[in-house]
């Protein structure tokens, strides 16, 4: 089809939709830590492809991966696994947040951001061990079987692309109750806002971190899962998970960073130039492949624009530095 | 002194003690090529045995063992043990420097076996170069690797022969008309792979319809397989690595696309088979050997790795094994094992039957040997043709 | 009593003295790295020669690293960019610019002799080079802080490998490189393959000069009242501000210097590896100086150094480790971090620190 008609049109809408749910399921957990902490939690991006390698544990030790063809896995396969790996994740958001960032709450930032390098690296290496999962790629395409789900106007609705967009739509659905609802999400919400003074007033500012870390660690295994479905598993220490969660980052840091709807319009908005964008550009130049690797460059771009002009981000507001 | 400043010094000296204690291990002898004449004989092997490309060095490096193993267990040569010593380069460049020159000047070693990417056999070449010790690259494709000097050698072939091999299994086997090409390029390997194919397809008659770029690791490529698709190919060239191959394929075929797909040596492993799933069934690729070939060399080779490793050996194992017992042959051939007569025992290797072929050293020290080109049949790998430049 | 002003010119050191104190450093410097190159060099081997070199560039990227991030405590964490830019700066001049004039691909020997003028011209382009990226990414610091900071230079060190990766193939045959003229190559930095065949210039003489120039300047700039500006800013940009400190030009000024001579650090990296691999220099690479700063001591030349030396070699001493060599690195960093979150030299200087003034004290008695 021609780069310019509706359906391919159609096409690409789907996939930056996708796409962009991808982000904005990890955004979200860089975000909420930011916010409450005022800390890049680096390590994040090797919550998402633990959580990836753990589905992918957890599917092949029930024997649902024995087979190796897509889909071949029971239906009630694919849930399962992503409830056990969301608690598992979320375990180890906690752990690591306890053991390896809470005796730096009070230190200079930059000490923290090493210690989160090295947790990453930990996780990366450890991630890579034999013992652990290997330095091999894998799939866990059985899970999965990428069925066209229905044909409109020539573009193929696949089930993959609907069931990203589905559940990122309910997870962040889910997410907004408990941050502007429930108790602990006004908790939370007090502990970004002022932490001494929250705690004054009687909120337990470790369980409200605990939390925090709890749920962003759960949403980014379940970012990992849709990632790895999507393109399969490449070991832990591979790059493009790190340029994955850069990428998630940025989003976060576009649309607003501490800001849930935020994370969401600035995951959409990453998503829409990288699918988009590329695809336009890449049919206007095609004798000019290495325009295709600018990717990075647009959504790095995009960040350096949004942060000269709104340093607070598109959705954020505004805070007036008190001298 | 207040407890920080004790908590500092103790970690400072910690950390340098460890110093001290590697630096104790070696004598610093300097380097040379005034190779010793009794006792055991020194071998090294510089690999990337951490890191992203992990995978590719323990590979090579346990079937130089398992050479060095059979050897020993013959004699030796000239009666004398071998004996090999494994740097980690971690897939850097920087690294692999440091690793031969911890090699050649910390422990002796007479020749060096090494690397697996191009990009670090050109870090560590010029090193062996400068102190006239021979390395041989079992399996850097890219030509620049033996122009650094005349004692680097490899024992695998070219990529521009990579390119016209591929290329002449398309036009003659698949009788392909139409090509379509994707590509890594992010990868020099991939785009210099593609550049060859394209370059001979084009000699041997075929049209290029399309050429898709994608940048590796990112597998966002649905506007690249609709060009493809659109482009009406025969035959889909894909030069890239494993890693990426086998989810490109799944993906291909998902979004329509039916024509086989021809890879190069980067596609070998046994992972690709299990990311593809059933996609992998009718495609093929150029390697350096197939484990299931009938000749005595593969048979014995495959089946003692096996007993050894309890896994199937992949052509870079394959391509360190000839590589070892080349090395060894030129050894026995040597009157001594200085760094000249070594050298030149190498480059006169002849009709070398090993386990990825019969091969010569050329005059400019690369491998003149044939291609395989294995087809995925029910998930398994066979041979398909064996394809070599008259 | 005669008045001050009468006075002055007797109090005033002479010409001579002055600008002898000034120099003086740098002239021991030479000599120090002319000792570097010729005894210690040969005195310990091959091997220890390639981890000083090692240790040599690391302490002129981690030194100029700390100018921005310790003295005017601003967030990069790009600074592999400006190593990447004035590598390829450096090496475009002593690989296209050596088969164009003197008609080799190789090293010319000779102190001082045609090949080394060109590599030392490099080196100064490379610097040049970069001071301006270092300029670009300077800019954008007026408005940003903290963290964002640190994202924006990261970001720019992805955008300097990705804008290395889509250069041109580097053509290795000599007449094709002569038909094209020195501004066409421009872009023929390698691409993804990177840029190889580098001559390799780079001995322990010129990178220990260099590195005991900037620590030189990084000591005088420290005690300056240029350095008490960067500091001011670092501690409280708006009290600095207030006090009359053109925060904009010191924050641009530091980024300048830090780049300077980062481009000179790259172009030494690529003269001794032989090659540029833009992969090998992203952010992974700016990650491990910044670990170096933090563990050495922010703002501490001597920190830097003792950092320098123990993150190169501390690497080389875990490879008995075998697998678990970058865990074991993963889970020091994390410890020191944890117990000793100033690093090993906080901000004080080795001579500034009690243990040194004891054992002076202890010393004179």
């Amino acid at each position: 089809m021609s780069s310019l008609s509706a359906s391919d049109l159609l096409q690409t809408t789907i996939n930056f939709l996708a796409v962009g749910g991808l982000y904005a399921l990890i955004a979200l957990g860089y975000t909420l830590v930011y916010g409450i902490l005022r800390f890049i939690n680096f390590a994040h991006s090797d919550i998402v492809s633990w959580g990836a390698w753990i589905a992918l544990t957890v599917a092949s030790a029930a024997g649902w991966l024995a087979s190796g063809r897509s889909g071949a896995a029971p239906a009630f396969a694919l849930p399962l696994v992503l409830l056990v790996t969301m608690a598992v994740c979320a375990a180890m958001g906690v752990t690591i947040e306890r053991l390896a960032y809470r005796p730096l709450r009070k230190a200079p930032r930059l000490n923290v951001l090493i210690t989160a390098i090295g947790v990453s690296l930990f996780l990366q290496n450890v991630g890579l061990l034999d013992k652990v999962f290997g330095n091999r790629p894998s799939t866990i395409s059985a899970l999965l079987q990428n069925d066209v789900l229905a044909t409109v106007g020539g573009v193929q609705l696949r089930l993959f692309d609907m069931l990203t967009i589905f559940l990122t739509l309910v997870l962040v659905v889910v997410l907004e109750r408990i941050v502007y609802g429930t108790r602990m999400g006004r908790a939370m919400r007090a502990v970004s806002f002022d932490e001494r003074v929250a705690s004054l007033m009687g909120v337990n500012v470790n369980v409200v971190v605990s939390v925090t870390f709890a749920l962003g660690s759960a949403l980014a295994g379940a970012g990992g899962i849709l990632f790895a479905l999507r393109n399969d598993l490449r070991m832990t220490a591979d790059a493009s998970w790190v340029l994955l969660g850069l990428k998630a980052f940025v989003a976060a840091v576009v649309g607003g960073i501490g800001n849930v709807r935020g994370a969401a319009a600035g995951a959409l908005l990453i998503a829409f130039v990288e699918v988009f964008v590329h695809r336009y550009v890449n049919a206007a130049f095609p004798d000019k492949p290495w325009v295709g690797q600018l990717q990075d460059i647009y959504v790095f771009g995009i960040l350096i624009l949004v942060l000269m002009f709104k340093p607070s981000g598109l959705l954020g507001k505004a805070v007036r530095e008190k001298v | 002194m207040n407890l920080n400043t004790w908590r500092g010094l103790v970690i400072a000296s910690a950390l340098l003690s460890f110093v001290a204690c590697d630096k104790g291990k070696k004598d610093d002898k300097g380097g040379g090529n005034q190779a010793p004449t009794t006792g055991t004989i020194v071998l090294g092997h510089f690999a990337s045995m951490t890191g992203p490309q992990a995978t590719f060095g323990i590979s090579t490096d346990q079937a130089i063992r398992l050479a060095i193993e059979e050897r020993n267990a013959k004699g030796g040569v000239k009666g004398r043990r071998l004996e090999l010593v494994t740097i980690d380069d971690a897939g850097k460049q920087s690294e692999a420097a440091t690793a031969v020159t911890r090699l050649i000047n910390d422990h002796h070693a007479v020749a060096v076996l090494g690397e697996v990417a191009s990009s670090l056999s050109l870090a560590g070449g010029p090193i062996a170069q400068k102190a006239k010790v021979p390395m041989i690259s079992p399996s850097s494709t890219n030509p620049d690797v033996t122009d650094v000097g005349d004692y680097v050698f490899r024992v695998c072939f070219l990529d521009d022969f990579q390119g016209w091999v591929t290329a002449k299994f398309a036009r003659e086997n698949l009788k392909a008309q139409k090509a379509a090409i994707l590509y890594d390029q992010a990868q020099a390997y991939s785009s210099g792979l593609a550049d060859y194919f394209e370059k001979a397809f084009k000699e041997m008659g075929g049209t290029i319809v399309t050429k898709q770029a994608y940048t590796g690791g990112n597998l966002e490529i649905s506007s690249q397989l609709q060009s493809v698709k659109g482009a009406g190919a025969d035959v889909v060239f894909l030069p890239g690595y494993y890693s990426d191959a086998g989810t490109i394929i799944r993906k291909a075929r998902e979004a329509g696309i039916k024509v086989p797909f021809v890879g190069g040596d980067g596609w070998d492993s046994e992972e690709l088979a299990k990311i593809a799933g059933d996609a992998i069934n009718g495609n093929y690729y150029s390697n350096h050997y197939v484990p299931d070939e009938d000749r005595p060399e593969v048979r014995n080779f495959v089946g003692n790795y096996q007993k050894k490793y309890g896994k199937t050996p992949d052509a870079l194992a394959a391509l360190g094994y000839d590589a070892a017992l080349v090395l060894f042959d030129a050894m026995e051939r040597a009157p001594s094992l200085d760094g000249k007569p070594l050298r030149d025992a190498i480059a006169g290797t002849k009709n070398f039957t090993g386990v990825t072929g019969t091969f010569s050293i050329d005059e400019n020290r690369n491998a003149k040997k044939s291609a395989v080109i294995v087809e995925y049949q029910g998930g398994k790998k066979v041979m398909a043709a064996r394809i070599e430049k008259k | 009593m005669r008045a001050l002003q009468d006075r002055v010119p007797d109090l005033r050191p002479a010409l001579a003295t002055s600008v002898g104190r000034s120099a003086l450093p740098f002239a021991i410097a030479v000599v120090l790295a002319f000792a570097m190159d010729k005894l210690v060099g040969p005195a310990v081997g091959a091997t220890w020669t390639k981890i000083l070199l090692d240790v040599g560039i690391a302490i002129l990227l981690a030194g100029s690293l700390n100018v921005i991030n310790g003295y005017a405590g601003q967030f990069s964490i790009g600074h592999a960019g400006f190593m990447l830019a004035g590598g390829y700066a450096a090496a475009w001049l002593t690989f296209y610019g050596s088969v164009h004039w003197f008609g080799t691909k190789e090293p010319i020997a000779g102190f001082l002799g045609k090949g080394q003028l060109l590599f030392l011209a490099g080196c100064v382009l490379a610097g040049v080079i970069a001071s301006v990226f270092g300029v670009i990414v300077g800019l954008p610091t007026l408005r940003l802080r903290g963290d964002y900071l640190a994202i924006v230079t990261l970001g720019f060190g992805e955008i300097m490998r990705v804008l290395g990766q889509i250069t041109a193939r580097q053509p290795k045959n000599m007449t094709t490189i002569k038909d094209m003229s020195m501004f066409d190559l421009s872009n023929n930095l390698g691409g993804a393959e990177g840029f190889s065949q580098v001559p390799s210039y780079t001995t322990l003489f010129f990178v220990y000069l260099f590195a005991f120039v900037l620590l030189v300047l990084v000591y005088r700039l420290k005690y300056s009242t240029q350095g008490r500006a960067l500091l001011a800013v670092r501690e409280n940009e708006i009290a600095a501000e207030a006090m009359g400190v053109d925060t904009t030009r010191v924050k641009v000024v530091a980024f300048i210097f830090g780049a300077f001579f980062a481009g000179i650090g790259g172009s030494l990296y690529a003269h001794q590896v032989g090659a540029l691999d833009p992969k090998e220099l992203g952010f992974m690479k700016s990650i491990d100086l910044v670990i170096i700063v933090v563990i050495g001591g922010m703002g501490s030349i001597t920190g830097v150094v003792l950092g320098a030396a123990i993150l190169v070699i501390l690497p080389e001493v875990f490879r008995q480790f075998a697998d678990y060599r970058m865990i074991a690195y993963a889970l020091a960093l994390i410890l020191v971090m944890i117990l000793r979150p100033q690093g090993i030299m906080g901000v004080k200087e080795l001579w500034e620190t009690s243990w040194w003034r004891r054992q002076l004290a202890r010393l004179k008695k």
